[in-house]
């Protein structure tokens, strides 16, 4: 068995876009994961980050299967979870719990602390022993730093930081291996944050949990992970250690995404150098031929349009980057060039018989 | 002169039946003519509840204003409605946060932005087309004809954002408020719509109010930076003094707590603890003292007051940071 908890290879997750009243046709793809592998080691915080529209949300949803990947494979600890059926696959999600961005909307706020921690373990028939199960609630709450007396309480009498920790909880209750946290500290204060990002740092020690962190803050993604993704329109342009992806970017989306970063020190800010994307995001519905990022890379060349590059390994480090021409760009023997702002339109890129939202298959 | 003097400005919630809240407690600052000033804060400080004191759009029931709000030697406070509207707009531009909740779905981009030339300017509808035009080519839309007959959903959240600034900027105001302007936007195009800001302000000499929780955001771009807790101003310096020796046991903990991206990883984040409603109403002492680490006895007991600290900036606290010393 290698050190691999979760294998994701070659995940796809299409939307099929829907248009006609009575009879559905399919009349175009959004592509919102195309083609990911990655490996989440034990023990390990994997960091997904990218900016909104990029598939990542989709990519933590999709190893859990509450949207039904297209094609490719993923396996955890040995188990084909997409082969997995019906009750099968939900005593299986057992293993793998969500942490997800917004507390108040994730939490049902007619239901007390104590039922919504308990609705998880009736599901998967660990309710039976009243002592044993109270004492679960009990030192759940506790390692997530909330009293006891939490239990009777509604959601809406928390604090933001604190309904995060109700959330955690949940997701900690059934003693899961993998945790796949969406977003986890966005929707919280500055203040608020540290305390949460400790805390899931604390649990990671304590009880030994592997986490899929998502999210679109580079700087808390960098502090909390051990390895980091770099997503683009639904593919992974690069891969490494959380050091090694600030001290060397070789994807120049990386690159700008780094250099786009505040940083809280005017000295170092009126040091910096940005190289600042021009335009937005293609449509996942349209992606560019070739290399996705070249309507907005300048060191895109010919061959970025017609061959899309592979995630290949760049050195020993085990550094990984989609990008044809890394070496030539990180030794600077490729010039950057100016780009101009292409103009997206929702209307015009997907088929212009858009008729009902997107439904996954 | 200063272009802007926000004296003693205070903001009191009152609801039937309810206690009455205070949302802006006292706050005052001033911004010189070209001058960047940023209000900092995390939820709940009040921040935002200034601006829109500033600019006379709170409801008229249910809140009382009090203070002063001198734009030009003027209260803003003490104008009449009508007399409001000449100013906004004019004189003074604003910009919100959500760039899709403040343009109006159903009105061409054209149109919004034009209005404000004719408006204020007595442009004819032809012209002030032209000219919007021109002005959504300056904050960088590609394609400004076209783009002008089009609707604001068929645009993106930063091409949003920058038909905003065209319409905040259309009459070459002196003084522009931001209202947190990159918070609903990726960083890549934050990065954008910071640089245009900047390259406007330095090009234009327009003073910039910039509210934000953001302290990357104020790191780059502000002069002055007031950080709000609890509707009080607790601290204000230049943004090189605040962020390289910050006094306020608050400002302190904040910049503590951001992971950076240019530090070294792993370790803990430093916390403050409790949250933002853990607060003691200001009459009472200081607000931030059930948070704070340095709590003292004389925290507790009369409200601390704003003194002046060093280099022109200012600082509520008993207790401070002390000041490191220059190696």
């Amino acid at each position: 068995m290698s050190d691999a908890l979760v294998e994701i290879d070659d995940l796809k997750v299409h939307f099929p876009i829907k248009s006609g009243l009575l009879f559905d046709r399919t009349v175009g793809h959004v592509y919102a994961v195309d083609g990911v592998s990655l490996k989440v080691r034990r023990g390990e915080t994997y960091g997904l980050v990218g900016e909104s529209g990029c598939g990542k949300s989709t990519l933590g949803r999709g190893l859990l299967r509450l949207v039904e990947p297209t094609s490719g494979t993923i396996t955890f600890d040995g188990t084909d979870v997409r082969s997995l059926k019906g009750e099968e696959m939900r005593l299986f999600r057992r293993r793998i719990q969500m942490v997800f961005q917004d507390p108040l909307a994730s939490l049902d706020p007619r239901q007390s602390v104590e039922s919504l921690l308990v609705e998880g373990l009736k599901a998967h028939g660990l309710h039976k022993d009243k002592a044993a199960m109270r004492t679960r609630l009990r030192s759940t709450l506790d390692s997530v730093g909330l009293p006891a007396s939490a239990l009777n309480r509604y959601p809406h009498e928390f604090s933001g930081g604190q309904r995060q920790r109700i959330g955690i909880a949940r997701a900690l209750v059934l003693g899961p291996e993998l945790i796949v946290a969406d977003e986890p500290v966005s929707a919280l204060d500055v203040s608020i944050q540290a305390q949460v990002v400790n805390l899931l740092g604390d649990l990671q020690d304590s009880l030994g949990l592997t986490y899929l962190v998502i999210a679109h803050d580079l700087a808390v993604v960098r502090h909390i992970s051990d390895t980091i993704g770099v997503m683009y329109l639904g593919s992974l342009v690069e891969e490494a250690d959380g050091d090694q992806l600030y001290e060397r970017p070789l994807h120049p989306y990386t690159r700008a995404l780094l250099s786009a970063v505040p940083i809280p020190d005017p000295q170092v800010e009126d040091r910096r150098e940005r190289i600042l994307l021009v335009g937005d995001l293609p449509s996942p519905a349209a992606p560019p031929s070739g290399c996705r990022f070249r309507t907005r890379c300048p060191w895109s060349q010919s061959r970025c349009v017609e061959e899309r590059p592979e995630l290949r390994v760049f050195d020993d480090s085990g550094q990984r980057v989609a990008c044809h021409f890394a070496e030539e760009i990180l030794d600077g023997s490729l010039r950057m060039h100016e780009v101009r702002a292409e103009i997206v339109r929702p209307g015009q890129d997907t088929p212009p018989e858009i008729g009902a939202g997107l439904i996954p298959t | 002169m200063a272009l802007l003097d926000v004296r003693d400005l205070s903001v009191v919630f009152q609801r039937k039946g309810a206690t009455p809240f205070t949302a802006v407690d006292g706050v005052s600052f001033t911004v010189e003519p070209g001058q960047t000033v940023g209000l900092v804060g995390e939820s709940g400080c009040g921040k935002s509840v200034t601006s829109l004191a500033i600019m006379g759009l709170l409801p008229r029931r249910g809140n009382t204003v009090t203070g002063e709000v001198r734009f030009d030697d003027t209260d803003l406070l003490t104008l009449r409605p009508q007399e409001l509207r000449d100013r906004r707009g004019q004189d003074i531009g604003m910009i919100f946060q959500d760039p899709l909740s403040s343009l109006n779905p159903v009105i061409p981009l054209g149109l919004q932005v034009a209005e404000v030339l004719e408006r204020h300017q007595g442009r004819s509808r032809q012209t002030a087309l032209r000219e919007a035009g021109v002005l959504l080519d300056a904050v960088g839309i590609p394609d400004p004809a076209r783009r002008l007959k089009e609707f604001p959903h068929q645009l993106s959240g930063g091409m949003r954002q920058r038909a905003l600034i065209a319409i905040a900027l259309a009459c070459k105001p002196r003084l522009l408020i931001a209202d947190e302007p990159t918070t609903a936007l990726d960083v890549t195009i934050q990065a954008q719509i910071l640089t245009l800001l900047k390259d406007l302000v330095d090009q234009s000499g327009t003073a910039l109010v910039m509210i934000t929780h953001d302290l990357g955001v104020v790191a780059g771009l502000c002069d002055t930076v007031n950080v709000l807790y609890a509707g009080k101003v607790v601290e204000r310096a230049g943004r090189h003094d605040l962020f390289a020796d910050p006094r306020h046991p608050y400002t302190h903990g904040l910049l503590q707590s951001v992971p950076r991206l240019d530090a070294d990883r792993g370790g803990r984040l430093h916390q403050i603890r409790g949250s933002v409603s853990d607060n003691i109403p200001w009459s009472e002492g200081c607000a931030f003292a059930p948070r704070c680490d340095r709590v003292v006895d004389d925290c507790i007991g009369e409200t601390v007051p704003l003194e002046p600290a060093a280099r022109g900036g200012a600082l509520r606290c008993t207790n401070p940071v002390p000041q490191e010393v220059p190696a």
